[in-house]
């Protein structure tokens, strides 16, 4: 894991001391309400329905054991003594208090955290596949590059302005866990003819009110050249990007509006102006950062654990977990194991203080010190020994965190929606709750089999509802909450956008048309075919008919 | 904008907290049946210059009007569920937000 440096440690102090200040200067009145909101929000601290909500930027999903126990602690000192993991792998904090933010900054930075990019118009905290560094058929760790852009993004004088917030996600694999086709820039990293390692890069991609699947702007771009060429990316959309109207002012409209090969043409120009050595890293900074992400000492293991084998044989609850939410590890012997944070009828994404700390107790004892978040609200300990996923196993179960689910239909991804959200037109966590109670049988979902819903309760979609395999959108219409289905949308290598299956529905509606639909797919599926892979075959059309069997 | 028949209250947040609060008598409350309700458009626009006011001397930020009816026992209740909503706590979690104490109390 990246560890800071003095520059790192003293820049993330100085934000810290900085804030204290414009918080004590507000208080005392010289900063207005009108001066003091933006500052907020450049660390973090929105004013949502009841109270003021903190943002911590996870950066990457990535965190030690020690990070998820200062999580902990503030959940516990500052906060209701829980905190939300959100669909940008960051954590959100519903109930802080503005006068005691400082301290939480403070404790934040003393493990190497703060609450930068989670707000504004910048770009925003990088997120990465959840998988990095243990996936089999990775090309590259994704983190070093990560790691780069954090630092190269934070706080950077020429995009600290933008037109609109802008939201970078980067994979080393084809098998995208990032959504890279759904951000502003996607990164894949891929290995070209000539063997050497470079960038596949993807613009203008993102969900919201106009949701666009994006381009692919280059097939390879050198490593050495990333950060030139971003510069230029950024350059052209800041140049370009419209700032008339913010709901047009994201990268996505540019591309749409100028086409994928203008923009790239002015993109080309940008960059062969620029001088590429000035811009990127040096060669001895790159080779720390990543040096932090070398893989750890595994100990050599058979492919195959004995331990694990007469565990899933002896107990059927284990087996039914490894069989869901274990995936195979890159290192004979080892695993990668996906904690649900979807219990039956839970809040999804919502961990207690004691949960984050049972977690960061496994990371240490069984994990390499390593978790990540997922964008799918879930947390994942990408190194565990298979010899040890019983006892892992055991102690999830003992805090509710063995939930049977992970890619399955109660594995929902849901934003806060109205219960918290000021901007929400509807409430999505109770139409989560309600399916995942309805569908909560594990025979029956795993008989379902892979199954993606996702909730956004308004148009700036942060549950990806566009990207569900079923997605809803909750609304609001004459007073009263709404909501719409969305369906055959996919966040994955094989992105693309949910089509609406009818007007608006009610809460119980939904959960029964729900069932309807995957009733529908049952009857018509053939030998192995996902809900997804049928809706393609299938088509559209035929999943009207349940729609017409509800409303 | 006020419609011209409907009654109002204020609310804002506590600056420092960020709960939600009720313009009342005698300054904020976290209890909305305690809100001073605007019956015509001029007591609204008083009670926005009121908030105006009150956001200025940093007490409260973001202060707007909510529409109410008036229950049976002439407190007021706000029309849209969101604003309901906010006068309660999210409503999965019925152990946090002002229904806690109300519920504690009996009064939910």
């Amino acid at each position: 894991m990246y560890c800071y440096d003095e520059f790192d440690q003293q820049f993330v102090q100085d934000r810290v001391n900085q804030f204290r200040g414009q918080v004590e200067r507000h208080l005392a009145g010289t900063l207005s309400e009108e001066e003091f909101r933006p500052l907020r929000l450049m660390n973090g601290l929105y004013l949502q329905l009841h109270a003021y909500m903190l943002r911590v930027a996870i950066p990457y999903g990535t965190l030690s054991a020690r990070q998820m126990r200062a999580l902990a602690d503030i959940a516990e000192t500052y906060d209701r003594g829980y905190g939300h993991f959100t669909t940008r792998q960051n954590i959100q904090y519903n109930w802080p208090r503005l006068y005691d933010v400082p301290d939480i900054l403070q404790e934040l930075a003393a493990v190497e955290m703060h609450a930068i990019q989670t707000s504004g118009n910048c770009i925003r905290n990088i997120t990465a596949d959840p998988f990095s560094g243990v996936a089999a058929d990775e090309v590259e760790d994704p983190r070093p590059t990560a790691e780069l852009l954090r630092q190269w993004s934070s706080l950077h004088p020429e995009f600290s302005f933008l037109p609109r917030k802008f939201k970078i996600a980067v994979t080393g694999c084809q098998d995208d866990r990032a959504a890279i086709a759904v951000h502003d820039i996607g990164l894949r990293i891929v290995r070209n003819e000539a063997g050497d390692i470079g960038y596949e890069i993807w613009a203008g991609g993102g969900q919201g009110r106009t949701p666009m699947i994006a381009k692919k702007l280059r097939a390879f771009v050198p490593k050495s050249a990333l950060l030139a060429y971003l510069e230029a990316m950024m350059r052209v959309y800041n140049l370009y990007g419209r700032r008339d109207n913010k709901y047009k002012a994201r990268i996505k409209i540019l591309v749409h509006e100028i086409g994928i090969d203008e923009y790239a043409r002015r993109v080309e120009k940008e960059f062969t102006a620029l001088d590429p050595n000035s811009i990127a890293a040096d060669a001895e900074e790159i080779a720390r950062i990543e040096a932090y992400f070398a893989p750890p000492a595994y100990d050599r293991l058979p492919a195959r654990s004995a331990a694990l084998d007469n565990a899933k044989k002896s107990d059927p609850a284990f087996a039914a977990w490894v069989a869901v939410n274990v995936r195979a590890h890159k290192v004979p012997g080892y695993a990668i194991a996906t904690v649900s944070l979807k219990p039956i009828g839970g809040v999804p994404g919502d961990a207690t203080a004691d949960q984050m700390r049972l977690l960061a107790d496994i990371a240490e004892r069984y994990g390499l010190d390593e978790l990540r978040v997922t964008i799918e609200q879930n947390i994942v300990l990408p190194q565990v020994k298979q010899d040890d996923l019983y006892a892992v196993w055991k102690l999830l179960a003992s805090a509710y965190l063995a939930t049977t689910n992970a890619g399955l239909i109660t594995d929902i991804v849901s934003c806060p929606g109205l219960d918290y959200c000021a901007l929400a037109t509807a409430r999505s966590i109770p139409v989560a709750q309600a399916i995942s109670r309805r569908f909560g049988d594990p025979e029956r979902q795993r008989e379902i089999g892979p199954l993606a819903i996702k909730i956004s309760g308004c148009i700036n979609a942060c549950g990806h509802h566009h990207v569900g395999h079923i997605g809803i959108l909750g609304l609001e219409k004459a007073g009263e909450e709404s909501y719409q289905i969305t369906l055959g949308g996919d966040p994955s290598e094989n992105a693309a956008l949910g089509e609406r299956l009818g007007p608006g529905l009610t809460a119980e509606q939904t959960v029964d048309t729900i069932e309807r639909l995957v009733e529908v797919y049952l009857a018509n599926r053939l030998s192995g075919e996902t809900f997804v892979a049928a809706y393609r075959r299938l088509g559209h059309d035929r999943f009207k008919e349940a729609l017409h069997a509800v409303a | 904008m006020a419609r011209s028949e409907a009654f109002h209250i204020l609310t804002a947040n506590d600056l420092l907290a960020g709960d939600a609060v009720f313009l009342a008598e005698g300054g904020w409350s976290r209890d909305h049946r305690l809100a001073r309700v605007a019956r015509t458009p001029d007591e609204a626009k008083a009670l926005e210059i009121t908030g105006a006011a009150e956001k200025a001397a940093r007490r409260i930020v973001d202060p707007y009007l909510v529409e109410v009816s008036i229950d049976a026992n002439g407190l007021p209740v706000p029309v849209r569920y969101r604003e309901r909503l906010r006068t309660l706590g999210p409503s999965v979690r019925l152990d946090l937000g002002k229904q806690a104490a109300l519920r504690a109390n009996s009064l939910l």
